[in-house]
């Protein structure tokens, strides 16, 4: 199925070509509003109370002091609440894991530290910020178990799997035999640290009452439509009673995907007091959920001396909740980027007292690929082959474990692009052989892989008689384009201005969309945009041809070209109609259509669909002091088609800074005696500064993609996922020191 | 938060009179109001002393004197201070950033609380905040902690930057209080933990910083301040280097070395300066200098890694000020 976008000439064509995001304006001059920004008569302000232990039960409250502050209106405690569903099933939102999702405020058991206990409702917030630190609260503590070395041996298989998330195939050859018999074997443990998303927006929800029963609902996260199902589930109430907004984040990166306490307890609160409420988390509250979870994997490669992997184990034990078995893909992407007869793969939980871990930016392909890449790496430098070159000889162009070929892979061109662009030849492969005065040059490469997904997503267009276009649906922007994007496509599908067109986003009263997450809203509601504009394209069309002595009499409407407001005739531009006079004469206020998308079950039975990194980083590490400076990144992505430069190139920028702090810098600290992450504020828990960040570049390669109309295939998570691995393969090329387990910081280089 | 009672001071005078149990000084309120928030800080008054004549910096005896409300931003950029005292600037600079320098007061700075995770976790035990609950950074998660001067009780360190150059440089604090004035040189200013962690200074209650004196020797030509961290700006030091060199040709005169980051004051072993005077100023005096240094030091669980961190950085450190070539400020490449 191929649809070309009208018009196909010329520089008004704004797919492909570099825009400015469209709510720019909006969100430097602080017209954009935020979750916790709405507001409503007689607000009232909750503040949630959280568990200091991680392991037990809550013994008794004492809430008197709280409560004979003037301006307390109630503290609500699993003791005192209203009634709430006891079914866990009503608590499941669209992207949960198996298993009970944690009910706020259901009883006296605590399972993680950081776990809501009570919230303080009061008239405004400094009164409940106040009177909820007089809140006493007395436990039976147990003692947690939060260190995954000490429960490696109590891993297991899940048993359910998580929906959208495949468990590891079935081994193919003997990847044991072929192991013990290859001339050159590698086998190493790698981990990285526990990671909070920290995005700069807290988690927030408003929740103001509406007549007749009914709430208009401001809820930080990444699809709306994910709330109202959560929300209506667990109260017990019907879509239309519950109308979710989140026209703008500051930031999700996966951790507002899932709907979290807040938005649970917000509503409690509202239905309980019959007032509207509003609760903000703290900086420090953002470590009561939704994490990425350390992850101890081994990687055993055996080799021949050529260089061709005769066999590839990837063993992972991934930290999980006691409530939920949550579950990601880290060592699915080993079978898929090499070619190799022999594989075997495992994935195993392991049960930890913290809250359920959750997606963040590439989720299992960070971790995975930092094992495997480092792996790569270290036979690369063992056997004497170039990086690069190593990876070739191990290339496939069929995805192995489906035994399908991919519907695009320029990985190639990645790597040649991005050698050329970096200066890879220049490199001198034995380690501590490139300095600079008292620092030590190391430069590594890595590839990143990440799917291309479609998920079901509609869009509803509306042209109406001045001749402009709204689209909407009920996604979220998370700051990634899609605003901007959406409104691209409008243009150019109509032929019309980007100012002629309105998106609205981030609504369940627009038309429905998923979650924004796993790089697939590009394409996912990009293309249901495309089809409804193209839809009223030739509505308006038919219009333009039934007016009296129409200058496209005649013409059909493969003939012709929207542009500049205008329907005409492609190979004869003096015959054409303006879209306003067709709407006009037709009798026409407005039209409105509702394009629907999803994946294309024929490609998919046909093709494997993947986007793909070479990404090339240059260190200079003081050779007696440790510090690692990341001076030069070159990201070479092939991701289909790319709708927006500007945009995309912002995405991968973006997934690169992250990519750093994973490799040097983020790490959320447990102490293990009290099941609690121990730094847990944006002074303590690095993520990169400004001095930390020097050149990144960002190559796109070309690369054809038929899996949708518009080959698009996603930019939000390919560029973190090869990254850390480079820098820690670029550490090694420094210094000759292989560290295993991220992130890298000073002492480990000492 | 706690609600709190707010009074504005016009005079020294009146500030330390307002003062009594529960309360407060407040300046730029830079660490004090985020641990009001944290709940480690529960104040029953503020006395804001923002509005008292403490903002000069002025001549003094051949050296000068910070006013206590001098910002930080003020103090690093007066020209003075950088063309006399860079050692002074350049430390102040590698800490915080603009934001938190604009706001930050000379006294304030001083009165910095540590940055221990427990310290700052009300719902964990923690001896500093709670006298007699207990250390669970012994133990615990420590990497960012103290190597030096350590007690059973709190293992926790001193965060400043600008304090690290004081005590090289070896100011005076001036304080008032109910019983009057006086003067406390900067080495007695801060103190070990021992069996009063909650106590990080030598300060009576009551007494309110009002000027730090420089004395006239400021090091200007053979100075650095090298400061280690998890990230190249806005972190707090795992360890730092304040080195100050007065030469004579290539022979160390006298020799200033205090140390961030790894004690709960700015850490000096004057023996080992003593050790330095006299001596050639070639890498072999530092190596024996700096291994004399970590001698003392004694690792918690998971920052034995500073003890070594600390003896590399002292001998780069003494290197940078011994060639006149200190850390630059904005290229992050270690000289």
């Amino acid at each position: 199925m191929t649809i070309q976008i009208s018009p196909a000439s010329g520089t008004d064509r704004h797919v492909g070509s570099p825009r400015s995001r469209v709510d720019g304006p909006a969100k430097v001059t602080g017209l954009a509003k935020y979750a916790a920004e709405f507001t409503a008569p007689g607000l009232t302000h909750g503040y949630i109370v959280t568990s200091t232990i991680a392991r037990g039960r809550i013994t008794g409250f004492d809430t008197a002091a709280a409560e004979a502050v003037p301006g307390v209106i109630k503290v609500l405690t699993h003791e005192n609440r209203p009634d709430m569903a006891e079914d866990p099933d009503g608590y499941k939102d669209m992207v949960g894991p198996p298993g009970v999702p944690y009910r706020p405020l259901f009883d006296a058991t605590v399972m993680f530290s950081g776990q809501p206990v009570a919230v303080v409702l009061a008239e405004d917030f400094e009164t409940a910020r106040y009177a909820a630190s007089l809140v006493k609260v007395t436990y039976a503590a147990e003692t947690p178990r939060t260190d995954i070395d000490a429960l490696l041996g109590e891993a297991y298989d899940p048993p359910t799997k998580r929906d959208g998330i495949k468990p590891p195939p079935k081994p193919w050859g003997d990847a044991d035999g072929a192991f013990d018999k290859a001339p050159i074997q590698l086998r190493q443990q790698y981990r990285m640290a526990n990671e909070h998303h920290n995005p700069m927006e807290p988690h927030a929800t408003t929740v103001v009452v509406e007549a007749d029963d009914k709430y208009t609902v401001y809820d930080k996260i990444q699809g709306v439509a994910n709330t109202q199902m959560y929300l209506t589930g667990a109260f017990g109430l019907k879509p239309d009673q519950v109308r979710v907004l989140n026209p703008y984040l500051g930031g999700g990166f996966g951790g507002g995907l899932r709907p979290q306490f807040q938005a649970f307890l917000a509503m409690l609160a509202a239905r309980d007091l019959n007032r509207s409420v509003r609760i903000v988390l703290t900086r420090e509250q953002m470590w009561s959920f939704t994490y990425r979870a350390e992850a101890v994997q081994t990687v055993s490669l055996g080799m021949e001396r050529d260089g061709k992997l005769q066999a590839l184990k990837h063993d992972a034990v991934h930290g999980t909740s006691h409530y939920e078995d949550y579950q990601e893909n880290i060592v699915n992407w080993s079978g898929t980027l090499y070619a190799c007869d022999n594989v075997k793969l495992t994935y195993k939980l392991a049960k930890i007292d913290t809250a359920t871990p959750g997606d963040m930016r590439a989720p299992g392909a960070v971790s995975g690929l930092f094992a495997l890449e480092s792996a790569m790496d270290e036979l690369a430098h063992d056997l004497g082959k170039d990086p690069i070159e190593l990876r070739l000889i191990n290339y496939t162009d069929r995805e192995p474990i489906e035994d399908k070929p991919f519907g695009s892979k320029a990985l190639k061109s990645c790597f040649t692009q991005g050698a050329e662009r970096f200066g890879w030849a220049k490199r001198t492969p034995e380690p501590r052989s490139m300095r600079d005065g008292r620092e030590l040059v190391g430069w590594g490469v890595a590839s990143g892989i990440w799917e291309a997904l479609m998920m079901p997503s509609k869009v509803r267009a509306v042209l109406t008689g001045d001749g402009k276009l709204e689209l909407g649906n009920s996604t979220g922007d998370i700051g990634t384009g899609t605003y901007t994007i959406l409104t691209q496509i409008g243009a150019d599908t109509l032929g019309l201005s980007m100012e002629d067109v309105t998106t609205k986003l981030g609504d369940t009263d627009l038309a429905e969309a998923p979650v924004a997450g796993g790089s697939w809203t590009a394409a996912s509601s990009g293309t249901a945009a495309m089809k409804a504009c193209r839809e009223i394209a030739k509505q308006v069309f038919v219009l333009a041809r039934q007016m009296d002595n129409s200058a496209l009499a005649n013409v059909d409407f493969e003939r012709v070209v929207f542009s500049n407001g205008r329907i005409s005739v492609a190979d004869d531009p003096s015959r054409s109609v303006a879209i306003v006079d067709a709407m006009k004469a037709g009798g026409f206020e407005r039209i409105e259509v509702t394009g629907e998308a999803g994946p294309d079950s024929d490609f998919a039975k046909e093709f494997e669909c993947f986007t793909h990194q070479a990404v090339f980083v240059e260190v200079k590490v003081d050779e007696e002091l440790g510090q690692v400076r990341v001076t030069r990144v070159v990201s070479a992505i092939a991701a289909g088609k790319i709708l927006n430069p500007k945009t995309a190139r912002s995405q991968i920028i973006g997934a690169t800074v992250m990519g750093i702090g994973s490799a040097l810098h983020e790490e959320s600290m447990l102490d293990h005696r009290l099941g609690r992450f121990m730094n847990r504020n944006l002074g303590e828990y690095h993520v990169p500064a400004h001095a930390d960040i020097h050149d990144l570049d960002v190559i796109f390669v070309d690369e054809e993609d038929k899996a949708n109309p518009l080959g698009v295939k996603g930019v939000g998570e390919i560029g973190i996922v090869g990254t850390a691995a480079a820098i820690a393969n670029a550490v090694y090329h420094a210094t000759g020191k292989r560290v295993r387990d991220m992130p890298i910081t000073i002492e480990k280089l000492l | 938060m706690n609600r709190f009672e707010y009074v504005r001071a016009g005079t020294v005078a009146e500030a330390v009179s307002a003062f009594g149990a529960g309360a407060r000084f407040i300046a730029g309120g830079t660490n004090l109001i985020d641990l009001m928030k944290y709940e480690v800080e529960k104040p029953g008054r503020l006395i804001d002393i923002t509005q008292l004549p403490l903002k000069g910096i002025e001549e003094k005896d051949g050296g000068l004197r910070l006013g206590a409300l001098a910002t930080n931003a003020a103090v690093a950029y007066d020209s003075r201070v950088a063309e006399r005292y860079p050692l002074l600037r350049n430390a102040i600079l590698a800490g915080a950033s603009a934001q938190l320098r604009n706001a930050a007061t000379t006294g304030g700075n001083l009165l910095q609380r540590t940055r221990c995770y427990y310290f700052y976790d009300a719902g964990t035990p923690c001896n500093k905040r709670e006298p007699g609950s207990g250390c669970p950074a012994i133990g615990g998660v420590n990497r960012i902690h103290a190597i030096f001067g350590t007690s059973d009780q709190c293992i926790a360190t001193h965060p400043s930057d600008m304090c690290i150059a004081l005590a090289a440089l070896e100011a005076t604090v001036q304080v008032s209080g109910p019983e009057g004035d006086r003067s406390i040189p900067f080495a007695e200013f801060h103190r070990l933990p021992g069996n009063e962690p909650e106590k990080d200074t030598t300060l009576k209650p009551g007494e309110i910083v009002v000027a730090v004196d420089l004395p006239e020797q400021g090091f200007a030509q053979n100075f650095t301040y090298l400061k280690l961290r998890d990230r190249l700006s806005y972190a707090f030091a795992l360890v730092s280097v304040a080195a100050a060199l007065d030469l004579d040709g290539d022979t160390i005169k006298t020799a200033r070395l205090a140390l961030g980051g790894v004690a709960h004051k700015p850490w000096r072993n004057t023996q080992a300066e003593a050790e330095l005077a006299g001596k050639p100023a070639t890498r072999e005096t530092f190596d024996k200098v700096a291994a004399m240094i970590v001698a003392e030091a004694k690792p918690q669980s998971e920052n034995g890694f500073k003890i070594e961190l600390a003896r590399r950085a002292i001998v780069r450190g003494l290197e940078q000020a011994a060639a006149g070539t200190p850390q630059s400020l904005s290229d992050k490449r270690i000289q």
